[in-house]
């Protein structure tokens, strides 16, 4: 795929071409630039990945190139010509038959872009009648084809549910056959995986893959993870907040690329911390044979494990196997029906509001999604502060220095942040806020819940350097809850892989990487996204060989 | 070419009116300092207009007793007077001064209407984010004791609890608060569940915040805007409830000037092509308008509401 893009450049089967794009978005009154003069060339069946940090203008660049401005953005410059119409200069109405027709789009949450009072079906239905591609009988029996061509399971049956009966992956493939039918000449993905689980994430991929080569369908594949976009483009183009820093087909993008800031992308998974010293003494927290359910659903069933000081377990599943419980019944919030939680050898109260202060001192939790954690009224200065205020005491002078000291911890500037509210800050700079009212409370052991996943690996690798840091320089015990693999390998100690509730394996890392594995295990880490090209296409090779049951969201 | 005239008037007025709010935002900015000035200097002229009509309706309500020309109650000539020099409004159906009823009526029916909007919101909301936030039995009971009162029209339940306790202004205060309250625990109630569940809320539980700190400091200041938006729109409809009520004879009870009762009781000349009686629903028309132009501003400062 990679080797023939570069021959096809020579000839003349451009489908899109953009020239020197500049999209500007609305702040108060001014208007500032979001993408500054981007150039794209796609050729007929080429797939064309586009990687950058959030902010990096991706999105803005997929939409522009079916020639959409979200609300409060405008495309100020530049030409955008597709198929030798240009999208600038056409009417709503001319674009509007475009759309659907012959330029399609797969958003990033499935589950949010379906409309939840229709069918599968009848949404499927309606792009390629109302455009008069086919008819509606027609377009149905179509779909199961599709369907089935996209290995949802059911395929005749499928599309006479609603989105909710329908699991996150099958869904995210029922929109890539939604987009696909009307056989467009071009496809937009905006991140089409990334709200999905590894293992799901696969057989999306896989999919998307197959049918996009099927149709000699070209494709622009919008994501912030190399790897994937390893798997599935034959160019790579690289942007950095608004400009484009690079382009080259995938192969040399991943073995020699130019610049600096590519390069400084590609190195970002290679943060591993050091080895440390096997346990020793009492355990900090540990979980003893704990069930709990909601209501009559049990969700999780005999759960053990031990964190001990200057160590982090990784609890690793998939969304559902009850990682997330297992932290609400350390903190208190979710009262087991057996079993207990030992904090330093003593047992501690199931309800949390029945535990001292102290007790609640020690355990403390950092969020998943920072813009959620932060109270958006308070200032740093407040929400920081707080807990210094609370079980520390401070008051005043010291108050303030406390503040201060933590954000130096967390390496943001105080004079600059300390009165700012969480809307004014990244997403990165959020979640070290969240970081710091954690440690505001000096406590021996904290809940880290899933807090990269929602970070651009740069900046996510920045977190858990912290995050690494400062466990050292405190002796403390990290719970660290997450379905991505490579951050495991990157800071874990031990490893408690769950699945359903139960344990299925746990032990250091170490033994946890290497075979034999249970089989669960083997698939999570089997699933992991690397950043060889054909890893995708081996895998599935392998996997169709051993004849394994890949389908772990069914 | 009355039709040219009226425009003509109304043009001017809206002139006016434009050039006074623009004095009035230069005034208030050089008058304030700090974070208030910056404010009120990027104030829109709306907002200004409706904060100039309420500090002039405060500042008639305060000074009514120097403003006014004579006593509230005391007849002081024949019965509907034209307007004069003496009595530049003319006089009423007993002979009393317009004007001097006007501007005590700005004390008594705005003050009433603002003690009771503000006492529905003490009541509602505070019950409302108790309710969010304890849930349980404690948000069951309370909600359906709310649709239980929602359930009765207000005006009739009105009626039926006046014709009760009585009709002193203590009374109808309570009353008009106590009905009013249920919606503004349904809007608390609704927004502040919306609050509730988020991570922040959990962080302050898990840290071992007490019930006052969470609501004060962590709920509160989420829900604060819907709640000054429906603040505006709920002293609008109490100034109705309290009109009607009037009207029919258990609100404001004469010789107490009330603009809603003025209307009514001078109504008879509106036949006779005098405006007269419609001032005081001008009066109560034009502060209902500068409120919310108010509240707007402060709704969209408070939302960062951009469009």
């Amino acid at each position: 795929m990679a080797e023939n893009g570069a021959d096809r450049s020579a000839k003349q089967d451009v489908l899109l071409q953009i020239r020197d794009l500049r999209i500007d978005g609305k702040s108060g009154d001014d208007w500032l630039p979001i993408v500054k003069g981007v150039d794209l060339t796609l050729h007929k069946g080429e797939v064309l990945g586009l990687i950058g940090e959030s902010g990096a203008g991706k999105s803005t660049i997929g939409l522009a190139a079916m020639g959409f401005a979200r609300d409060g953005c405008r495309i100020s410059g530049g030409t955008i010509e597709f198929d030798g119409i240009d999208l600038r200069k056409s009417s709503e109405d001319k674009l509007r038959r475009l759309r659907g027709k012959r330029i399609a789009y797969v958003a990033q949450s499935a589950a949010a872009s379906f409309n939840p009072a229709h069918k599968l079906m009848d949404q499927y239905c309606e792009t390629p009648v109302r455009h008069g591609v086919m008819g509606r009988s027609e377009a149905e029996h179509d779909a199961v084809e599709l369907y089935r061509k996209m290995q949802l399971p059911n395929p005749e049956e499928i599309g006479f549910r609603y989105p909710h009966q329908v699991s996150g992956g099958q869904l995210q493939r029922a929109m890539t056959a939604m987009a696909m039918s009307c056989r467009p000449d071009l496809i937009i993905f905006d991140e089409p995986t990334t709200a999905l689980d590894v293992t799901t994430q696969i057989e999306v991929l896989a999919a998307i893959r197959d049918i996009v080569e099927q149709f000699g369908t070209a494709a622009i594949y919008i994501t912030h993870d190399l790897a994937v976009v390893a798997q599935m483009a034959d160019r790579i183009k690289i942007l950095l907040k608004g400009d484009e820093v690079e382009e080259a087909d995938t192969r040399t993008m991943l073995t020699e690329p130019k610049d600096d800031y590519t390069k400084s992308l590609w190195a970002v998974r290679s943060f591993k911390r050091e080895t440390q010293a096997a346990p020793e003494g009492q355990p900090v927290i540990s979980v003893r044979n704990v069930s709990a359910s909601y209501g009559p659903v049990q969700v999780l069933d005999d759960v053990s494990f031990d964190i001990y000081a200057r160590r982090t377990v990784a609890v690793v599943g998939e969304s559902g196997s009850g990682k997330s419980t297992a932290a609400r019944v350390i903190t208190g919030l979710l009262p087991p029906t057996k079993g207990e939680v030992l904090f330093e050898g003593t047992p501690l109260p199931p309800d949390y509001r029945k535990r001292t202060r102290d007790q609640l001192r020690h355990t403390q939790m950092i969020y998943q999604m920072a813009d959620t954690a932060l109270n958006p009224k308070l200032s740093i200065r407040k929400i920081i502060g707080r807990p210094a205020q609370m079980y520390l005491g401070l008051r005043g002078r010291k108050l303030t220095e406390r503040i201060r000291e933590l954000l130096h911890l967390i390496e943001m500037e105080p004079d600059e942040y300390i009165d700012r509210l969480p809307s004014e800050l990244s997403g990165g700079q959020k979640q070290r806020i969240g970081i710091a009212r954690a440690l505001a409370a000096e406590p021996r052991f904290i809940i880290c819940d899933e807090v990269t996943s929602a970070l651009d690996q740069i900046v996510a690798e920045g977190i858990l350097r912290l995050l690494d840091r400062l466990q050292s320089e405190f002796d403390l015990a990290y719970m660290f809850i997450t379905h991505d693999l490579a951050t495991v390998k990157a800071i874990a100690d031990d490893v408690v892989v769950m699945q359903q509730g139960r344990v299925v394996e746990q032990g250091p890392k170490d033994e946890m990487f290497r075979p034999p594995h249970h089989p669960y295990t083997q698939l999570l880490l089997s699933s992991v996204p690397e950043m060889d090209p054909d890893w995708l296409t081996r895998l599935l090779e392998e996997r169709r060989h051993k004849d394994q049951p890949a389908s772990a969201d069914a | 070419m009355a039709v040219i005239t009226f425009l003509f008037w109304a043009a001017v007025t809206l002139a006016a009116a434009m050039a006074l709010s623009w004095g009035f935002r230069k005034l208030a900015a050089t008058a304030t300092r700090g974070e208030m000035s910056r404010a009120l200097r990027d104030a829109p002229l709306t907002a200004s207009f409706g904060m100039m009509v309420i500090l002039i309706y405060l500042i008639v309500a305060i000074f009514a007793p120097l403003l006014a020309p004579y006593p509230e109650r005391m007849v002081v000539g024949s019965q509907f007077q034209p307007w004069t020099a003496e009595h530049w409004l003319g006089t009423d159906a007993l002979g009393r001064d317009m004007l001097s009823r006007m501007i005590y009526g700005t004390r008594n029916t705005v003050g009433i209407a603002f003690a009771t909007t503000a006492l529905a919101f003490l009541i509602g909301s505070v019950l409302g984010l108790l309710a969010a936030t304890v849930g349980g039995w404690l948000d069951q009971g309370l909600s359906r004791l709310v649709d239980v009162f929602m359930a009765i029209p207000s005006l009739i339940f009105a009626l039926l609890l006046l014709t009760i306790f009585g009709t002193s202004i203590l009374t109808l205060i309570l009353v008009i608060a106590v009905i009013d309250s249920t919606r503004v625990f349904r809007l608390a109630r609704a927004v502040s569940e919306g609050v509730v569940v988020m991570d922040f809320i959990e962080a302050a539980r898990l840290r071992g915040e007490r019930l006052p700190y969470l609501i004060t400091r962590e709920i509160l200041p989420n829900v604060t805007a819907p709640l000054v938006a429906e603040f505006g729109l709920r002293f609008c409809f109490v100034f109705l409830a309290i009109s009607a009520l009037s009207f029919l004879g258990l609100g404001i009870q004469p010789p107490t000037a009330d603009w809603g009762s003025m209307v009514r009781e001078n109504a008879t000349l509106i036949t006779f092509g005098d405006i007269t009686p419609l001032l005081p629903a001008g009066a109560i028309a034009l502060l209902t308008v500068a409120v919310n132009f108010v509240v707007d501003w402060q709704l969209y400062r408070a939302s960062g509401l951009k469009e």
